[in-house]
């Protein structure tokens, strides 16, 4: 088990898990996974970055004592403390007692929950701190939430090395592990992204920020190829992969409000032209309809990260909202919705949960949802296409930030949650 | 009974409350953007920002602080799940 040198007194430390398909439930890999850590030497003290997984920490050790003795570890930098990255730390804490742990300001409260030790020194940091190795330092850059809210990255100045941790990785494993030497990997470098990045758009690009001017020389990421032919064209894909997928023309002229509805006997559609009738009353709001039956999960979330405003049309069946609807909202967590309108509405044969289902899931989503949704049972009358028609343009106003502030007391609104 | 005004700023609706109501008490049933986790000041989800009126909240608890602190809120910062509403004006949105 020999360490591999990325640069002079810069090893890989990491391991390889190749028969890995899964990755936390959600995550598929076709090519197993690395779990990259690294040791960076310095004149006055070793560095370790990031661990690997509890069931690899055999390999890591071997590798590590290949290139440094306990006693000469001065520092421990974690990128993020998720398991897949932590599982050798408590070990590697008994090892080195003397070495100092280094996490992001926001990883403090997870580290009691991940070592179940209250006693346990560490300094936390921020972007612009940073430690010595003597002639070498490592400077830290602050960039939460990529992919975990603790996440931050570490800039070994003197060599032009970013460990990136989950940033511009992927799972893929290959023993060879640079890029330039590995197999053709990027399908899982987009996928990679697709799936854990790109719910945190915004966050990619202040990270850009922070990363672009360093333009490093080598990317050594937590997985998946260290990137050191060409370091810089990852950056620009992410760059690239971070502007929103569809390009909205309706652009700032128009706020965009999307209506997804499904019905079995057309009532719920006639509702779902009523709220855009309602909606387009107002002026600078776009409003688009789609019957979630006629099209696939993976573009309908596309139109929904550019909308402003989403609506969703479901029949109550069998006490529930209706499947094809429920798959939507349930891979809305591959895109930010954070903020954005969301209402519900639809027509019941017996009861009318689903409304007020949907209405809680997105409320989850941190969606604002500020208008009460309409339920009919069965066919829509024409008072009832009205009030169809009050709840679009309500939504629209809501949207265009022409809302009618209202004022009500308490008891009137315990008294409509009963009628509700 | 005294009242407060409470001034939910995401979706544009006051409520008239008796004085001493929790937050989440309100939030809850007028639709606000707030969610909640644990309901007993534990797990910080339901954190809420106080845009204005937080001379007429409640003091924090020890626990609603130590919360807050954890999950490093700003001063503006309450859990509606444990903050009380004295009377007067305030005015709060989620995040
Ligand atoms: S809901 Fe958990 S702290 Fe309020
Ligand atoms: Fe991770
Ligand atoms: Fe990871």
């Amino acid at each position: 088990m020999s360490a591999i040198e990325l640069a002079p007194g810069v090893h890989w430390i990491g391991a390889l898990d190749p028969d890995l398909r899964e990755f936390d439930i959600i995550l598929k890999t076709a090519n197993g996974t690395t779990y990259n850590a690294y040791c960076v030497r310095g004149s006055e003290g070793v560095a370790v970055i990031d661990t690997v997984k509890e069931n690899r920490a055999e390999d890591f050790f071997a590798r590590l004592e290949a290139v440094t003795a306990y006693d000469e570890i001065k520092v421990i930098v974690l990128n993020h403390l998720e398991p897949d990255h932590t599982g050798a730390l408590p070990e590697l804490m008994r090892r080195a007692p003397q070495a100092r742990l280094y996490i992001s300001i926001k990883a403090q409260i997870m580290l009691k929950g991940l070592l179940k030790s209250d006693e346990l020194a560490y300094t936390p940091v921020n972007t612009g701190d940073s430690v010595s190795l003597g002639d070498r330092t490592l400077r830290f850059l602050h960039t939460p939430f990529l992919h975990w809210p603790d996440t931050q990255c570490t800039w070994l100045e003197e060599a032009g090395i970013l460990f990136s941790g989950d940033v511009f990785g992927c799972h893929y494993c290959d023993p060879r592990l640079f890029n330039d030497k590995v197999g053709d990997f990027r399908f899982s470098f987009e996928y990679y992204y697709q799936h854990i990045m790109r719910p945190f758009r915004e966050h990619v690009l202040d990270a850009l920020e922070l990363i672009e001017p360093l333009a490093p020389g080598l990317i050594a990421p937590a997985h998946g190829p260290i990137l050191r032919d060409a370091p810089a064209r990852y950056v620009h894909r992410y760059r690239q992969l971070a502007v929103p997928q569809l390009q909205n023309e309706a652009g700032d002229h128009a706020k965009t409000l999307v209506i997804f509805y499904l019905s079995s006997y057309g009532n719920t559609a006639r509702m779902a032209q009523a709220v855009r009738d309602g909606a387009e009353e107002v002026d600078g709001v776009r409003v688009s309809v789609y019957d979630l039956q006629g099209g696939e999960v993976g573009p309908f979330v596309d139109l929904v990260e550019g909308a402003d405003g989403i609506v969703f049309g479901s029949p109550t069946i069998n006490g529930d909202a209706v499947k094809p609807v429920w798959d939507l909202l349930s891979s809305l967590t591959m895109v930010n919705v954070r903020d954005k309108f969301g209402a519900a509405f639809g027509s019941y044969g017996w009861s009318g949960e689903a409304v007020s289902m949907l209405e809680d899931r997105m409320r989850g989503l941190k969606m604002r949802v500020p208008v009460k949704g309409v339920r009919v049972k069965l066919i829509p009358t024409d008072d009832e296409l009205t009030l169809c028609r009050a709840f679009g343009r309500d939504l629209a106003l809501n949207l265009t930030g022409q809302v009618v502030r209202k004022v009500i007391t308490m008891e009137e609104l315990n008294r409509s949650q009963a009628h509700a | 009974m005294p009242k407060a005004n409470v001034t939910f700023e995401d979706i544009g609706v006051t409520v008239t409350v008796p004085a001493g109501t929790r937050l989440i008490e309100i939030s809850e049933k007028v639709g606000a953007g707030i969610t909640y986790g644990c309901r007993e000041g534990e797990c910080a989800t339901c954190m809420m920002r106080i845009v204005s009126g937080m001379e007429n909240m409640s003091e924090r608890s020890v626990l609603e602080d130590k919360v807050l602190q954890e999950n490093m809120a700003g001063r503006q910062h309450r859990l509606a799940c444990q903050a009380q509403v004295l009377g007067g004006e305030v005015v709060v949105r989620p995040g």
